[in-house]
Parts: C-alpha cells; sequence; structure tokens
C-alpha cells in the first residue's frame, strides 16, 4: 500500500506518527501512575495527571484479533489484505490497529506474536506488523 | 399509565428506495404526514424535534436534513429540539425526546432520521463525497490501515467469536435468511426476494467472516416516531406505546480500545430498569447494520449467554416470524433497507399496534425490544403495549 489515507500530524499525535524515524515504537505514558494509554492526549485516562509523555515499548505484540479485508474501498489500496487488533506487549489494555505483512493472508490467527516494522509514506511512519516464529 | 412517561404514539415512513429523486425534505414530510395522521395530531400539536446525527454538512447523503430545517420549513413552534450524533447511536434521539416530554418541555416530539445515501450518488454536485487530505479524529487511527469501512471494525469482534466460540457462517447466515424471508412480506421492503443458504455460502467476501448479505446497503427514506408526554396521550387517537425502559452505553468511543461492544452493557443495564424479563418479550427488532451486531444484540440483551449467539439462532426456527423470538419482522436493514436505527423501533410500534399485515406475528403482542448501533455505541428501547 503506497498511497494510504496519512493521519494530520499535530502536537498531540506527531510523536506517534513519526517515531518509527528512531525505529522504535512510543505510546503515551503516564509519569505518575506508570500506565500506557492510546490514543495519545494530553492528560492521562487513568489518573488524570498532565505528566505524560511518549515512552518506547518492545515493539511486539500479539494478534488480539484480526479480518481479512476483499471489498476495495479505497482505489489506490490494493486488496486483499489484513487487518488486526494487535495487543502491545508491555502496554496492558492498548491495542493498535495495524496490518499484519509479510505472509499469506490465510497465515494469521489469533494469538499470532508479531513485531513492529515501519513503513515511510511522506512524513508519516505507519506501524506495521509482521509474524515472528 | 403514569403522566410522567413517555410513549410512542403517532409513527410514519416515506417511500423506500434506492436513488429516489424526491427530495430528502419531502421524504421527511411524508414520513411526518404520515405520523401526524395516525396519532390524529396536526402540525400545531407538535412542540418538540429530534433527529440523529443532524446535518451532516460533511457528509451530505448521510443526513440531508437538519432538525433547524425541519422546524423552520414546516412553520413549527417548538420549545425544545435536538440532533447531533454524540449521543449513544441513532435511537439516542428518541431516549432524548422522551426525557423532554418527561419534563415538560414539550408534550409531543417529532423524532425523525432521514437517509439519501444511495441518491447522493448520483448528485455528486448536490452531494459532494467528502475530499480530505489528511484523516484526523478517530479515523486517523483505522484508515491509515485500509480499515475503512465499519465492516472492517465489526469483521474484527465477528472474528473473535468465530476462533474463541466457534461461530460458523451457516450459523450466522439466519440473521440475513430472517431478514430477507420476512422483507419479502414487507410491501415497502427495498429487497423483495428471500435469500437461500446456497446464495449467502457462494457470496462474495467484503471482510471477513462477513460476506455481502452481512451488510446492509445505501437506501433513501425517512422514518418519524412522535414521542408523547403521559398526560398528552388524550390527544392522541392512536394506542400508545409505553417507552417502558431505555438504556445506552459507550464503553469507549472507539472501535479498537474497547473490549466488549457497547450493546453488551446496554443490554444489562436495560433490564435493571424494568421488572419485565427477556422472557415476556413478543418479538426483537435489533439492530443489523451487519448482521454480526444482530447476533450480539441477543446475547447483550440475555437471550442467550455471551458466546452462545450462534447456536441460538442456528437452523433460524427460533427467531423466525412464527417463532418463540421473531427477529426483524420487516426484513431489518439488510431486507427493508438502511433506515438507520429507526426502522427498528418503527417495527416494534406497528407490531404491537397488530398492523403487520403478511407479516404481523401471531397473538397479541404486548412486549418489543428495539436497538440502535452495537459497535462502540448502542441503544436499547425496551416498548409495552401496557
Ligand atoms: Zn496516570
Amino acid at each position: 500500500m503506497s498511497n494510504r489515507p496519512l493521519p494530520r500530524l499535530d502536537s498531540v499525535n506527531r510523536d506517534f506518527w513519526t517515531c518509527g524515524a528512531d525505529s522504535e515504537l512510543r505510546l503515551q505514558h503516564c509519569n505518575d501512575c506508570q500506565q500506557f494509554f492510546h490514543p495519545p492526549r494530553p492528560v492521562c485516562r487513568h489518573c488524570l495527571s498532565e505528566n505524560v509523555g511518549p515512552k518506547a515499548v518492545a515493539g511486539t505484540g500479539v494478534v488480539d484479533t484480526y479480518t481479512v479485508n476483499y471489498q476495495k474501498w479505497h482505489p489506490a489500496i490494493e486488496v486483499p489484505f489484513i487487518i488486526a487488533r494487535i495487543a502491545i506487549d508491555g502496554a496492558p489494555g492498548v491495542y493498535l490497529t495495524s496490518n499484519v505483512i509479510g505472509c499469506e493472508i490465510d497465515d494469521v490467527d489469533i494469538g499470532d506474536k508479531v513485531q513492529v516494522t515501519f513503513e515511510l509514506q511522506d512524513d508519516v511512519y505507519l506501524p506495521l506488523f509482521e509474524k515472528v516464529s | 399509565m403514569s403522566r410522567n412517561e413517555a410513549f410512542i404514539t403517532g409513527i410514519g415512513q416515506s417511500e423506500i428506495g434506492v436513488r429516489l429523486e424526491r427530495h430528502p425534505l419531502l421524504l421527511t414530510v411524508d414520513a411526518v404526514k404520515e405520523a401526524l395522521q395516525e396519532a390524529g395530531l396536526t402540525i400545531d400539536q407538535i412542540d418538540g424535534v429530534s433527529t440523529y446525527p443532524g446535518r451532516a454538512s460533511g457528509m451530505l447523503g448521510f443526513s440531508p436534513i437538519g432538525s433547524d430545517e425541519l422546524i423552520d420549513a414546516l412553520g413549527m413552534k417548538t420549545t425544545w429540539y435536538a440532533g447531533g450524533g454524540e449521543i449513544t447511536s441513532q435511537l439516542g434521539a428518541v431516549v432524548a425526546a422522551a426525557d423532554a416530554v418527561r419534563t415538560g418541555q414539550a408534550r409531543h416530539v417529532i423524532c425523525y432520521r432521514t437517509v439519501y445515501e444511495a441518491a447522493a450518488f448520483t448528485k455528486p454536485d448536490e452531494y459532494p463525497m467528502p475530499k480530505r487530505d489528511r484523516v484526523d479524529s478517530y479515523s486517523q487511527w483505522l484508515a491509515p490501515f485500509g480499515a475503512i469501512s465499519a465492516a472492517n471494525w465489526t469483521a474484527q469482534y465477528a472474528m473473535r467469536h468465530v476462533k474463541k466460540y466457534g461461530l460458523t457462517r451457516e450459523q450466522l447466515a439466519q440473521i440475513s435468511l430472517t431478514d430477507r424471508a420476512n422483507a419479502a412480506l414487507n410491501p415497502k421492503a427495498l429487497v423483495r426476494e428471500p435469500l437461500t443458504m446456497d446464495e449467502y455460502m457462494s457470496a462474495r467476501m467484503i471482510s471477513t467472516p462477513l460476506c455481502l448479505f452481512d451488510c446492509d446497503r445505501y437506501t433513501d427514506a425517512s422514518t418519524v416516531l412522535i414521542v408523547s408526554a403521559g398526560d398528552a396521550l388524550d390527544e392522541v387517537k392512536c394506542t400508545p406505546v409505553r417507552i417502558a425502559a431505555m438504556a445506552g452505553s459507550v464503553d469507549r468511543h472507539s472501535w479498537d480500545q474497547a473490549e466488549w461492544m457497547a450493546s453488551y452493557a446496554t443490554g444489562r443495564d436495560l433490564w435493571k430498569r424494568t421488572d419485565y424479563t427477556p422472557a415476556d418479550v413478543d418479538t426483537v427488532q435489533l439492530y443489523d447494520g451487519f448482521s454480526f451486531l444482530t447476533l450480539t444484540w441477543l446475547e447483550a440483551l440475555g437471550f442467550c449467554e455471551v458466546g452462545e449467539g450462534g447456536k441460538f439462532i442456528e437452523g433460524g426456527q427460533r427467531i423466525a416470524l412464527d417463532g418463540e423470538l421473531p427477529l426483524n419482522t420487516f426484513g431489518g436493514q439488510i431486507g427493508a433497507g438502511r433506515l438507520h436505527g429507526f426502522g427498528f423501533a418503527h417495527e416494534a410500534v406497528v407490531q404491537l399496534r397488530g398492523l403487520g399485515g403478511d407479516r404481523q406475528i401471531e397473538g397479541d403482542p404486548k412486549v418489543a425490544i428495539a436497538t440502535s448501533g452495537g459497535g462502540p455505541l448502542a441503544t436499547a428501547l425496551l416498548l409495552a403495549k401496557d
């Protein structure tokens, strides 16, 4: 996919969408209660602290659920492809909707272990995931 | 009947079609006039208007007629009105109206939902498609990954049922088969031909495990429900249907951070607010923008255990028109058209009044449930003729 709809970057989401430049996945983290949350916001949804900021995670995760999309919703996006909801290791309760790439479309399942990989399009580093054995 | 309760009185519906030429304001007026006539009310007696989601200027076909336009166009003198999308899904507009009449802010409220999504495609000059360089808000977490449609978002919850609870396509098919069988008996329905299991099983996939027939499709129509105050019923000539309980939940307004769909908390809360139980319910009209949402509503409302929805509808007899729990008797959105939530409450009232014609269920139904949404947003109404 080279013509993905891209997010509009702002002061709150910019780090998430560009952290791939440093080859690491960062999520919004609370420095008071030490919990991660997503989407990124300038206040912690667990304790209402404003002492929050991006923090790196390992970049691994588990396929929580998925679907194989066959419908051509977008003229520039080839089908079929895997859409998955990834539970991020080390960040309980945080999920990222993404794509599992680098495998056949029927070779993904709930519980599969995955690792982040970034795809650069314009100024956005999209966090995608590959299976790890 | 308590004066502090809210009732659905007149109901109305325009023609249902795709690529209708009639202006969406006039489709709305058609439904308003039918509802007024049934209730024996005049437009001068209407003092409230409620809609979902209000005029959607960036996506006009989705909601072309705002409440302030309707109020002005029909010369209404309103003391209360509301219209917005930040509410617990489509039937949240009825919940708001019920609260308004219960607190004396209005006596008779026109609640409506007008959709013009099919016609809009044929009139791109009048109804332009949204053009955005970049996506923002919640779309930014989904669209960059090709998860553009609610079909993709719903499909992932459905896949969890497949993998965790063994839901099969043959089981899920019963929602669409039931919808289409009932639509064949509804003269207004968009699709009048029944669907066979073979057709369902050989349909192309949209987003696994959902196939083409698991999805509703763009429709042009308007549906109206008049919500009246308990102390205004002497002005009404049709049989009032009491809104016996209401519930709407937002777990997280998100298609991927929420552990469960909002329907589950909504179903749980509905039964906390009434002495009725699931065993009292004569018919259910459950949101089917995607068939899987209907299945989760059956679980959420306690008709079966979580994860047992597939087995509950297996074979289809239980939810058929002559079954123990007739479902979507007008055809649902999959059969009758994407009326977007309001069709379910409309049909619940039709059945409770015994006006279903060829699709009227047996006996004298007294209790019905209508729902809307089921993803991150959900609303349930318990409706009773008591
Ligand atoms: Zn915190």
